[in-house]
């Protein structure tokens, strides 16, 4: 007879069946079963401040290993707190579970005690999602869960378990297989189609490869490394593909886009071909749709359907696994490597053009003698951590100049909100991280405005003497809000300065956390350095130039090639 | 122009919602939307009029296909398809026109279903447009009170329904089955 067991320990047995390791949390009430269990249990159990930071720290975790995540909330204010992190998981295709508790089952709907809809509020916030109404359900629905989050295109999924459901007894008997019949995940890619892609690739004299999200959750770096070496074209990576692709690699051109590099962006408006491989051509990424690549043929290689000719048509669809697909294309391009001489003297000119863009406008960082700019602080970080920290970004100008200046070896290395841009993300993601990664130099790159919103989760990091490195990019503003009324507002700056900024020593020593300020440019290389030998967390309060701008700059609605270089120059008075 | 969407779903709680889901956070006003089960009783067949801008429908018929509910979603505007409705019309009927009303509804192969001194209620099926032809011949005839079912579809084309085999449980498991498919890295 299989043994009896309550629904909170059948829980955490189908969680161990899914390989958990780590739930990031907030208890309640209703949770009190699952607690119970966790009580003399080996998943460790962290406790968050803040039960939307349980779900950022969840998507830390996933987002730099690739495994799933999990958040665990109460009822009612547990549930609803969680729902900016599971719509941020959403955005980003992030592979979370998050586990909430309910009232009892009789109770629901009657507006019970911290009663909340919560899977009525959640249901578009999340891939999928459950309410387990029956005990013999439960161990079923934790593993589709866990499935459905991890397949396809990653997503995060919900369970909301009553807490009748979580006390009551059944007999345990584990689930073999489930079955989801509607739920339909392609990998395979159609091979008709991956041959036409080869033909549409050796017969391109302007190729461009736009990669992004997709190419890190598939895991497919190397096969896109491949692609980009044997067909040798250049490469554009957006905000959620930095590092799909070495840094330095002589095929990346940058990062495209809004804030993107003048090469990126004539790149995309001059290519005959777009080879589009796990990106969703987002808006802050095409600038205006109507003036987007206008003399490209696309190749959309994608996992979703619904991605596909969502927002531009795509010549040759190709829905897929990024790496199985590249891998089957390789193969045929391989096959086909005579056909890479008919092109050669247009992609030798293609080449030249974008190395005259580059030198044209180069990315170039900002430098002052007498005051740290945003640019300088994250080229130091970038020298200092060459590529192999885990560095984690909030929401503003600081993400966007370390998208630009920081060089990103290997994938999984880079975490940040791109789709719905959540600011507070970056010290919580940062937290999952580092559990994720006990022995990993882990950074949280934030504002002063983002960090402000994580600072209690300070608690979290001393309490469980995570060694994360905070630095914040200080300026004084909601800087990325600034810039917008600097530069479509006539500079009528309303509620964006950030007056009341804490003394971040003794901020710092208020948690036991080491903590400084520093100011002058001179200082700032052995500022970082100290930091990141510390043994322990640090907390860095960088104090950079308070008028900064993002630059280039595609602005709302302009296309790609209308982006402004750089601040208005001073016309020069002629003699 | 009216979109008439056919779904086939697990019926489970929960399930309309995600289908109209799609429909209403882009705002769109769902004009009828039946449901009832199949011979299966573990599912259940949608039929959905909505009007969707013509360059979104097939985004929309794919965004329904991408819920894990929804076992096949598919557009009957543009294939062979027939599409019936049903209404109960509850009409006012003085002795004089009783006659008059009864002829009507012959034409129309109406079904008297409750008869008082009041007036009829009748039942009429078909196609939706000769549908409203009825309503409107009978509202000649004095205050009427309308239900109806909104529209029932089945395409005329044959279709294969593709359905996802059982997955392993547990992440060990999973990692197993996938590598038995063969690593493509070693391709
Ligand atoms: C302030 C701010 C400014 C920004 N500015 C820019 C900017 O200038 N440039 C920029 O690039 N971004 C910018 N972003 C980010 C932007 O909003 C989007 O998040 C980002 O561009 C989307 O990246 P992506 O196209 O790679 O798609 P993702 O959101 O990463 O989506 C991944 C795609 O890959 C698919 N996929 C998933 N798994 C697989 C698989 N196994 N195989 C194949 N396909 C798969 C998914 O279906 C999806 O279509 C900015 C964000 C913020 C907050
Ligand atoms: C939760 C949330 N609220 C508001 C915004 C709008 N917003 C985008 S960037 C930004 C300013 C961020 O300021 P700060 O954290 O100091 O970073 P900076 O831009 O100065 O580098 C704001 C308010 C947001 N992205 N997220
Ligand atoms: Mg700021």
């Amino acid at each position: 007879m299989p043994n009896l067991m309550s629904g909170a320990r059948i829980l955490v047995e189908c969680l161990v069946r899914e390989g958990v390791d780590c739930i990031f949390g907030y208890p309640g009430g209703v949770t009190l079963p699952v607690y119970d269990v966790l009580y003399d249990h080996p998943i460790r159990h962290v406790l968050m401040r803040h039960e939307e930071n349980a779900a950022f720290a969840a998507s830390g975790y996933a987002r730099s290993t690739g495994r799933v995540g999990v958040c665990c909330a109460t009822s009612g204010p547990g549930s609803t707190n969680l729902v900016t992190g599971l719509v941020d998981a959403l955005m980003d295709s992030v592979p979370i579970v998050a586990i909430t508790g309910q009232v009892s089952t009789k109770a629901i709907g009657s507006d019970a005690f911290q009663e909340a809809d919560t899977f009525g509020i959640t249901r578009s916030c999340t891939k999928h999602n459950y309410l387990v109404k029956n005990l013999k359900d439960l161990p079923a629905v934790v593993h589709e869960a866990f499935y459905i989050a991890s397949t396809g295109r990653p997503g995060p999924v919900l369970i909301d378990i009553p807490k009748d459901v979580l006390q009551g007894q059944a007999h345990y008997t584990p689930v073999s297989a489930i079955h989801l019949p509607g739920y339909k995940v392609i990998t395979e890619g159609h091979t008709g189609q991956i041959r036409r892609a080869a033909q549409m690739i050796w017969e391109a004299e302007r190729p461009l490869v736009y990669a992004g999200g997709g190419i890190i959750s598939s895991g497919a770096h190397q096969e896109l490394r491949e692609l980009v070496e044997l067909i040798d074209a250049p490469a554009v990576l957006t905000l959620m593909g930095l590092g799909a692709l070495p840094g330095d690699h002589p095929n990346f051109i940058s990062m495209p886009g809004m804030h993107g590099s003048y090469a990126a962006n004539m790149s995309m408006t001059h290519a005959d071909l777009l080879i589009a491989l796990g990106v969703r051509f987002d808006d802050r990424v095409t600038g205006r749709l109507s003036a987007f690549a206008p003399h490209a043929k696309v190749i959309h290689v994608d996992i979703d359907p619904v991605e596909i000719g969502k927002n531009r048509a795509a010549d040759l669809p190709i829905v897929g696994d990024a790496r199985r697909v590249l891998a089957k294309l390789l193969k045929v391009l391989r096959d086909t490597l005579g056909e890479r001489e008919r092109k050669a003297e247009a992609r030798r000119a293609w080449w030249r053009q974008i190395r005259a863009w580059q030198r044209e406008h180069p990315l170039e960082p900002v430098f002052s003698d007498t005051e740290i700019k945003p640019q300088h602080l994250m080229v130091e970080i970038d020298r200092l951590t060459n590529g192999e920290a885990i560095i984690t970004a909030d929401v503003g100008q600081h993400q966007m100049w370390a998208a630009q200046f920081i060089r990103f070896k290997k994938p999984r290395h880079w975490l940040c909100s791109g789709g719905l841009g959540s600011m507070g993300f970056g010290l919580p993601a940062a937290i999952g991280a580092q559990f994720a990664w006990p022995d990993k130099l882990v950074v949280a790159v934030v504002g002063d405005g983002g960090f402000q919103m994580s600072i209690p989760e300070l608690a979290t990091i001393a309490s469980n003497r995570l060694p994360i490195k905070v630095v914040i990019c200080n300026n004084g503003y909601l800087g990325m809000v600034r810039q917008w009324q600097t530069l479509f507002y006539n500079n009528r700056l309303c509620a964006v300065t950030m007056e009341g900024f804490p003394d971040i020593e003794k901020l710092g020593a208020a948690y036991g956390i080491p903590g400084r300020i520093v100011e002058r440019p001179e200082q700032l290389s052995r500022a970082l350095e100290e930091a990141f030998r510390e043994p322990g967390p640090y907390l860095l309060d960088v104090r950079v130039s308070p008028e900064e701008n993002v630059y280039p700059m595609v602005p709302a609605g302009a296309a790609l090639n209308e982006m402004v270089l750089g601040p208005p120059r001073p016309v020069p008075v002629p003699k | 122009m009216l979109q008439v969407i056919s779904l086939l779903v697990e019926n489970k709680p929960g399930a309309l919602m995600r289908v109209t889901g799609v429909l209403s956070a882009r705002g769109y006003n769902i004009e009828s939307l039946t449901v009832a089960r199949t011979l299966d009783p573990t599912l259940s067949r949608m039929t959905i009029v909505v009007d969707v801008d013509p360059a979104l429908r097939r985004q929309v018929i794919k965004q329904m296909n991408r819920l894990v509910n929804v076992l096949q979603a598919s557009d009957l505007t543009e294939e062979r398809a027939v599409a019936r409705e049903m209404v109960l019309l509850r009409v006012r009927a003085p002795l004089e026109s009783r006659t008059a009303i009864l002829k009507e509804a012959e034409i129309f192969s109406a079904r008297v279903v409750d008869s008082s001194v009041e007036g009829f209620v009748l039942e009429a099926s078909g196609d939706p447009e000769k549908l409203d032809e009825f309503i409107d011949v009978m509202r000649a005839y004095g205050e009427i009170e309308v239900t109806r079912s909104g529209i029932v579809a089945v395409s005329l084309e044959p279709r294969r329904l593709r359905l996802s085999p059982p997955v392993p449980t547990g992440r060990a498991e999973r990692e197993e089955a996938a590598s038995r498919l063969g690593d493509v890295s070693s391709s």
